[in-house]
């Protein structure tokens, strides 16, 4: 039994076929990347497993169990998280906040005694409070966790987004673009994070431009073009794939 | 609407003691406004909707207490009209709203219009034309607690320390207690909040669960001042509204403050214009400031500019 399975996926738009008949599995553990060119339905593939969009056809085993047609929330608390291209951050409330959101649903007393100042629930919020306040230590961004959301930097907004995905103790975590908008060395940065997060047992799957990232840090990468797949493999046979060579670099030498 | 402590007609000077009678009535009103309001708030951060039946909630609570008094002691009475209402709420919500796959905004507003004069109608019917209250909770009509040299009825302290209560806990609540970031989490990026594993759709239950909950315990609290009749919610709900926008829609605090503005040029107004002219005050404010300032007094015009409504 395989981590996460897509089996002959399929979503259409109109006339578009943004994911077409693709199938790849992820294995415990590793990291994986979802690469091709702009349009080839890489953000399309991750909103079906995240439950944004439902898909025309196909399925999505998670461990063990089909998933696909559920709602977001039920994707979420089988232990999928993940973070998104253009950042979602609730803009209002303090970065600790953020991650404090992603957390309330592994406490142990549920959302709905947390209505009620009970005693407990007290507690039950300073343990909420703490892990997160870990977590963003974790991500170096501890120092602020006071500050409004919004008025962060971009990069750090980034950082808050990953701690509130990893407050969810994902068993996968899909990371939508995380290099976008970086800079070399934040990039270096985020490349040993996704392995420090990967050793706490949490697989990955990538969506990423960035080549030298994703050669970097991918155990397999898996090419979509045009919705369809066109090869998977590792680093190395990735680069030496003629298709891939080609949709990258065109027809004739660039 | 008539309240014990204003002398009517004209005053066209004022003594001290006629000062602060005006302001613990404003006072006493404007908390109330600002109850409805933070109820309007509380839903529409929720869904985006202004639920038109929050006033409805304020008289079924009054309304229900004064019936269940009947039988059971006060508090208990005020207690179960409070669990009752909250428990109509949630009907509400999940009867009329829940179901609905991207209902427009225009469409569920109209909803809750149908449905403030179904609660209306039903309350009619249940209850009668009749005016009622609930009893004093210390002493009667005419006992009184001198403050300043004026004299004050006991239930206007009750009234002011329940609902600032109740705006007390609220805000601890929306601040640190995980339910409440994570109702503001919806408010704030729905499709976020969902990611992180929250139900919006048993967000908005609660959020009508909530809002029904502070409305009707306002209904009892205020019910031997103001009186509670079946008609008594549309008045607060436009009141409450007027509070809303000027506080600017969705921001709860500055909904007190706006509140208990409303509330006090209402009871000063009355020594310069006749009581017929207090309601037409708050409508007169309220398109003043939807001309002028439709984000509101406190409110963040581009941030205002962004919501859908």
């Amino acid at each position: 039994m395989s981590f996460l399975a897509i089996q002959h996926l399929h979503k259409s738009f109109g006339g578009l076929h943004a994911v077409n008949d693709v199938s790849f599995a992820l294995a415990a553990g590793e990291i994986k990347a979802l690469i091709g060119p702009n349009g080839a339905g890489k953000t399309t593939l991750l909103n079906l497993l995240s439950g944004n969009i439902l898909p025309d056809a196909g399925e999505v085993i998670f461990l063990g169990k089909p998933i696909q047609g559920l709602k977001p929330f039920q994707i979420a608390r089988r232990g999928m998280a993940r973070t998104f291209q253009n950042i979602k951050l609730f803009p209002e409330m303090t970065a600790l906040e953020n991650v404090m959101v992603g957390r309330h649903m592994r406490s142990r007393s549920g959302v709905w005694s947390g209505a009620g100042n009970l005693p407990w629930t007290w507690k039950e919020e300073a343990g909420i409070r703490r892990k997160s306040l870990e977590l963003m230590e974790f991500m170096g961004i501890a120092e602020h966790a006071g500050t409004e959301a919004a008025s962060l930097a971009f990069g750090q907004q980034r950082a808050v987004e990953f701690a509130r995905a990893l407050a969810l103790e994902p068993d996968l975590l899909l990371l939508d673009e995380p290099a976008a908008g970086l800079n070399i060395y934040e990039t270096a940065e985020l490349a040993k994070l996704i392995r420090k997060v990967r050793d706490r047992g949490i697989t990955i799957l990538l969506v990423e431009h960035d080549m030298s990232l994703v050669m970097d840090i991918s155990d397999s990468i898996v090419v979509l073009s045009f919705g369809r797949r066109i090869a998977e493999g590792n680093p190395l046979e990735i680069q030496n794939n003629p298709e891939v060579i080609q949709i990258y670099l065109g027809e004739d030498d660039a | 609407m008539q309240f014990c402590l204003c002398h009517g007609g004209l005053v066209f000077f004022m003594t001290p003691e006629l000062f602060l009678q005006y302001l613990f009535a404003g006072v006493t009103y404007g908390l109330i406004y600002a109850i409805v309001a933070i109820g309007f708030n509380i839903i529409y951060n929720t869904t985006g909707i202004i639920n038109f039946a929050q006033g409805e909630f304020v008289m079924l609570g009054g309304m229900t207490a004064i019936s269940l008094h009947h039988y059971l002691p006060l508090p208990l009475a005020i207690a179960a009209a409070v669990a009752i209402t909250m428990v109509i709420g949630a009907l509400i919500e999940m009867v009329f709203i829940r179901w609905l796959h991207n209902p427009s905004i225009l469409r569920m507003i109209i909803i809750t219009i149908g449905l403030s004069i179904l609660i209306r109608e039903g309350a009619l019917h249940i209850w009668g034309e009749g005016v009622r209250a609930l009893p004093y909770f210390n002493g009667n009509e005419i006992t009184s607690i001198v403050v300043l040299g004026v004299g004050v009825s006991p239930q206007v302290f009750w009234v002011l320390g329940v609902c600032g209560l109740m705006v007390a806990a609220l805000y601890l609540f929306f601040k640190f207690v995980p339910l409440g970031l994570v109702m503001r989490a919806c408010a704030a990026n729905r499709v976020a909040a969902t990611l992180c594993g929250v139900s919006t759709k048993n967000m908005v239950t609660f959020s009508f669960v909530l809002s029904a909950g502070i409305g009707a315990m306002a209904g009892c609290v205020v019910s031997p001042i103001t009186y509670s009749q079946y008609d008594g919610g549309t008045n607060l709900a436009i009141k409450g509204f007027t509070v809303a926008i000027l506080g600017g829609l969705g921001n709860s605090m500055a909904a007190v403050a706006a509140g208990l503005l409303l509330g006090i040029i209402e009871a000063f107004s009355i020594s310069v214009v006749p009581l017929a002219f207090q309601d037409a005050i708050a409508i007169g404010i309220l398109l003043i400031i939807l001309f002028i300032r439709p984000h509101g007094l406190f409110g963040n015009r581009s941030a205002a500019m962004l919501k859908e409504f």
